[in-house]
């Protein structure tokens, strides 16, 4: 049994070795989809062929996972023994060559590429980064650190020691009494006490139970569980390994999300690798603990998020959800028990088992211990993947990590919980983020996605934009959400095309109301709530449109107005561009626009050098 | 000429039913294949013709009528072909907030076709597609894989666009 411990610490010991770059230097590349998506592969690619062209011994060029700060992709690190670490950003392959040159042979950082406004900050690592400085990267450690490809990188920083752990020197019961303890609430959106699910289903009694990890990341603005797949495979599958052992399951399903190929593909290559080392499969650590995991593709349906939709997905069948109880804990795949958990929350756990529950304890609030990761999209300057301790504000995620709306325009509102949440507005920002607090200002914590709106934008279109997204994902079964969201959404439609009126807002809400009360599952129980925290917090911009037939921020196009200012200078260019010929006047005189012929296509307004054409 | 629809080929000798056989062969007998089957089939074929939903069903003994549901629920899979070019535009949240509905328009009217449709000339779909994962770069498309981001200036679209043409 011991042998098996004593292979994975020896093991260990040279992949620290190597992780740690002492005996070379070591370079790697951000390589999560967002990477690639700016042209990672092509710097890679050069690299490798730039150092072997070089004849450069002693230097590994590795592909990592997200290092969190969208905005600087491609980004290039360099470890070098005894050195701080140099982090290039912004990379090209034209780039490359002359860090090559420059840096790896004659050992001159180039300091042009690096991160830093002016020459003094230059060469600042991005662990500098105010961006940083709040954030505690907990599940995130790994990402942007180790080679996801390499099942050594994740052994040399603990990997599957939980296992190990748990499997040789615990009970099931104790695995379980631990995740009670550290309070580990569910990261996929409701935070149901991970403990307690697991307790359900061991103590039912079957001839075979299941572990699910829950990949089918649907919220539109959310991606931290992509980026733990794609940049820390192996932490969930010993996840899942160690709450199979809990509940007595000796299979697992990893279903996942077709849209996302860069994770499907390095989570093929860990189970292989964990395969092969032994982790996974039969008599683990010399136990009698028998454990297999399986991948699963999703095939483009937001509803198989929900658990018994998922399930049916898994099974071969339309994603389509069934009433709870029983619940999966129960009668999940096939009739049998069945735990199903979200990638972030397994990605805790085995650092939970090695590290006790009082740690985890130690991080956030009470009533949600830990940390939570937040997708920071939209109107914000550092887009990115940032993780933070339960219990921050919303302020200082916004505007310390985020660094506020860009251009100097007025913050209006934040988003979270996607499709099934809500907006907070200014007066919330100093809401302290956990489950139950975000519950209570109107939105919900969901998974993680955070999308910033500025004065820009129109939040009657954005409670559309959800709701349309609803619609087209309803499954159908039930009536209150296959026809309730879509009457809604032609109400919505209706106001935005500045046909709406006050008996319109009053149906909303009352079908709203209903939908909530009604819908056989959380996707259509909480497809109004976009709709509902809107009209809540904004309702002066619902009757802008409906009563005044107007769009404060001009995006509902059908109720804006484009006109020519006094700054018109008379160069006929705006009516030589107009497709719809609505715009008249003699050289070097102001131009007009036919309010009933302009078809709001904006080409004026693109195409005038003075600025001249205005919209409202 | 290979019929493209898959109609009236000799399944016997067309090796993209012999693939799909054989992959059926490889998986049949475990539990929950339907999905994986027609994942596989959309793998081969681009997009699942009635014929090779007829196939699947001989094959596997799962209904035509199950089959033809599944395949219409889920949006990844198709029963009409697809351009020989795909664009995905992506209306994630926080490309949306960012202008990814001008995107759209513009490309809707460069190409004259709507959404989840096929030019007449069979070189372009247009599909409105979640969250590409480069929030970074909104608002973002992907055109066969490559990704164009920060298209807030919309006029750069008809260029891109022709580059696929030729």
């Amino acid at each position: 049994m011991d042998k098996s411990i004593n292979e994975l610490n020896q093991l260990k010991a040279n992949a620290v070795k190597n992780l740690e770059a002492t005996e070379g230097r070591r370079i790697i590349v951000g390589m999560a989809s967002c990477g690639i998506s700016a042209g990672a592969r092509a710097v890679l690619e050069k690299l490798q062929e730039e150092v072997a062209a070089a004849g450069l011994d002693n230097v590994q060029v590795l592909p990592t996972g997200c290092v969190g700060m969208c905005i600087y992709e491609p980004i290039v690190e360099i470890f070098e023994p005894g050195k701080e670490k140099v982090n290039y950003i912004h990379m090209n392959p034209d780039r490359v060559s002359k860090v090559v040159s420059e840096h790896l042979v004659n050992g001159r950082p180039v300091k042009e590429y690096t991160l830093g406004e002016d020459e003094e900050s230059k060469l600042k690592n991005l662990n500098d980064l105010q961006f940083y400085k709040k954030q505690k990267r907990n599940v995130l450690k790994n990402c942007g650190f180790i080679n996801p490809e390499d099942i050594n990188d994740y052994i040399a920083v603990d990997g599957y020691q939980a296992l190990a752990k748990a499997v040789t020197k615990m009970t099931p019961k104790e695995v379980i009494d631990i995740m009670k303890a550290s309070g580990l609430r569910g990261r996929g959106g409701a935070g149901f006490p991970t403990g307690l699910k697991w307790s359900f289903a061991a103590a039912n009694e079957a001839d075979q139970k299941y572990i699910i990890c829950n990949a089918d990341e649907g919220d539109p603005g959310a991606f931290m569980d992509r980026s733990i797949l794609e940049g820390d495979p192996h932490s969930v599958l010993e996840a899942m390994a160690i709450s199979g052992y809990a509940i007595g399951a000796s299979k697992g399903y990893i279903y996942v999300r077709a849209e996302y190929p860069v994770a499907v593909e390095r989570l093929k290559i860990a189970i292989n690798q964990a395969k092969e080392k032994g982790f996974i499969g039969k008599n683990i650590f010399g136990s009698d603990f028998d454990f297999d995991i399986e991948i699963r593709l999703g095939a483009g349906a937001f509803v198989c998020g929900e658990e018994t939709a998922l399930i049916a997905s898994i099974e071969g069948k339309r994603g389509m959800s069934r009433n709870k109880p029983p619940f999966p804990a129960n009668k999940g795949l096939w009739g049998k028990p069945t735990i199903i958990n979200n990638v972030e929350t397994l990605s805790n756990i085995p650092k939970i088992i090695l590290n006790g529950p009082e740690w985890f304890r130690s991080m956030g609030t009470e009533k949600s211990p830990g940390t939570k990761v937040f997708a920071l999209g939209g109107k914000i300057n550092n887009t990115g993947l940032v993780e933070v301790p339960m219990g921050i504000t919303l302020k200082e995620v916004i505007y310390d990590i985020g660094g506020g709306c860009p251009n100097g325009k007025a913050f209006k509102a934040v988003q979270t919980g996607g499709p099934s949440g809500g907006c907070l507005p200014v007066e919330d920002l100093d809401v302290p983020i956990d489950f139950d607090n975000l519950v209570a200002a109107g939105s919900m914590m969901g998974s993680g996605g955070m999308i910033v709106m500025d004065e820009d934008n129109c939040m009657v279109d954005i409670a559309r934009f959800f709701l349309d997204f609803t619609v087209d994902e309803s499954c159908g079964k039930c009536t209150p959400c296959r026809e309730g969201t879509k009457r809604m959404l032609e109400i919505l439609d209706k106001i935005t095309q500045g046909n709406g009126t006050m008996e319109d807002l009053a149906v909303l809400e009352d079908l709203a109301e209903n939908i909530q009360n009604t819908s056989l599952c959380a996707l259509g129980q909480t497809a109004p709530n976009p709709v509902l925290s809107t009209m809540k917090l904004f309702k002066d911009e619902y009757l802008a449109h409906v009563v005044d037939k107007r769009c404060p921020t001009g995006v509902c196009k059908a109720l804006l107005r484009y006109f020519i200012t006094d700054a018109c200078t008379g160069c006929t260019l705006c009516a030589k561009k107009c497709p719809a010929k609505a715009i008249t006047g003699t050289v070097k005189e102001k131009h007009y626009i036919d309010q009933d012929k302009c078809i709001k296509c904006g080409v004026c307004m693109d195409n005038c050098r003075f600025n001249a054409i205005i919209k409202k | 000429m290979q019929n493209d629809c898959g109609c009236n080929c000799d399944k016997a000798s067309d090796e993209r039913y012999v693939k799909l056989k054989a992959y059926i062969d490889s998986v049949i007998g475990s539990e929950g294949i339907t999905m994986t089957v027609l994942q596989e089939a959309q793998k081969i074929f681009g997009y699942l013709p009635l014929e090779v939903q007829k196939f699947i069903s001989e094959n596997i003994g799962v209904p035509i009528a199950e089959l033809y549901g599944i395949a219409t629920f889920y949006s990844q899979f198709s029963i009409t072909p697809k351009g020989k070019h795909q664009i995905g535009i992506c209306l994630g949240t926080a490309c949306y907030v960012k202008g990814a509905q001008k995107v759209m328009d513009k490309i809707v009217e460069e190409l004259e076709i709507g959404v989840g449709e096929t030019t007449p000339d069979g070189l372009f779909t247009i599909d409105a597609t979640r969250c590409l994962g480069c929030c970074g770069l909104a608002p973002v498309m992907m055109i066969d894989g490559d990704v164009y981001g920060k298209l807030d200036d919309v006029n750069v679209i008809p260029a891109i666009l022709e580059k696929y043409r030729n």
